[in-house]
């Protein structure tokens, strides 16, 4: 099964990373890879929304899980745990896919979004994420991210930002299938 | 075989497209110390697949890797990841999901373990991928994220999952895999390029 890349976007300093175009029925599968994510404040979350066509704004319904592992550099914390915080329960606000990215020189985030049949207008729009960073306080941090759009209408915008500032980054999306 | 015989320097290579996947390497073990790849330096992303690797020695040993960055000597970088497990018996007497203090590092150099104790038995081993992000950065830290699957000494199957960072803004030239004790008596590993 064939991955194609459909576009990048390398952002630099900016408020968003927004896909307006391309996400269609062309793909079931729909894949963001996220690279050298760098907020320009420190301590933030990077975060994802969405937008059904024919409406307006980054604002659907989620409900997703949330947990993560991390583990610091002093050997002083480690522990995998689920996440009341990071999940939403009907919440129509960017759903956060990070922990807390530092700003330094040398910190980021990687990791990728799977966005399932966005084009169907029968069912929910199931998505995935698993990311990896590392956080301002120089630990590892991997948070995995599950849920729906409720929503069913066709996802034809995906929107990524910090929680706030601006980002330098690199996102490029696939279609599959 | 020696170590390093399935060094492979990609450039040159003629790759295998799958859109705008390409593979780029394919290492077949046999009673090798290690299997070792050149990273390329043309994708964002690199991803190995991981396919019944299989020890020779017993009882247990960890399958693991290590990077070398440019112009450094040795699989030695210094890593910070976590690392946490699901695993169920196969007489249903454990289950569970739980972090592995032992298996994570914090700003350690030894072989990050990618599964906890693969069976040496002949129908075992354990299988999986190894993702590199950015690994040609020589501004940001090297993330990485692996997930294995496979069947521990005590009929057992066996999911473990692995993220951090390989704590250096050199670029990454060199990745090895291996078990903690004796060879990789068999198994497949390749190496893909994301465009």
């Amino acid at each position: 099964m064939a991955m194609d890349l459909i576009t990048t976007d390398a952002s630099s300093n900016a408020a968003s990373s927004d896909f307006t175009s391309s996400i269609d029925s062309t793909y079931k599968l729909y894949i963001f890879k996220f690279y050298d994510v760098n907020p320009a404040t420190d301590d933030v979350k990077f975060s994802v929304q969405f937008n059904v066509a024919g409406q307006s704004g980054f604002n659907e319904t989620i409900t997703t899980t949330a947990f993560r592992a991390i583990h610091n550099e002093a050997d002083s914390e480690a522990a995998l745990a689920y996440q009341t915080g990071g999940d939403q329960a009907q919440g129509t606000a960017y759903q956060i896919i990070t922990d807390s990215i530092g700003s330094g020189g040398d910190e980021s985030g990687a990791g990728e979004l799977f966005l399932f049949n966005p084009s169907n207008t029968t069912y929910v729009k199931h998505f995935y994420s698993t990311t990896t960073i590392l956080q301002a306080d120089d630990s590892a941090r991997q948070y995995f991210i599950a849920g729906y759009v409720n929503a069913t209408g066709a996802v034809d915008e995906v929107s990524f930002k910090m929680a706030s500032g601006n980002m330098d980054a690199v996102i490029k999306m696939y279609g599959v299938g | 075989m020696p170590l390093g015989t399935h060094k492979a320097t990609l450039f040159g290579v003629a790759g295998v497209s799958t859109g705008d996947v390409v593979l780029l390497s394919t290492a077949v073990a046999s009673s090798d110390a290690s299997i070792e790849f050149t990273l390329p330096t043309a994708y964002e992303q690199v991803k190995f697949g991981l396919y019944n690797l299989h020890p020779s020695a017993a009882p247990g040993p960890d399958f693991q890797f290590q990077v070398n960055a440019d112009s450094q000597t040795g699989y030695n970088e210094t890593i910070t990841s976590t690392n946490f497990r699901t695993y169920h018996a196969e007489d249903d007497s454990g289950s569970g999901v739980a972090y592995r203090t032992g298996d994570d590092q914090a700003q350690g150099t030894s072989y990050q373990t990618l599964f906890y104790e693969v069976d040496d038995e002949d129908d075992n081993g354990c299988c999986g991928e190894l993702i590199l992000y950015s690994p040609t950065s020589t501004t940001y830290v090297k993330h990485y994220v692996s997930r294995t699957v496979g069947m521990q000494p005590n009929a057992t199957t066996k999911s473990d999952f692995s993220g951090g960072y390989i704590n250096t803004t050199t670029n990454l030239s060199e990745i090895a895999f291996k078990f903690s004790s004796g060879n990789v008596d068999s198994g497949t590993i390749k190496m893909w390029g994301v465009k």
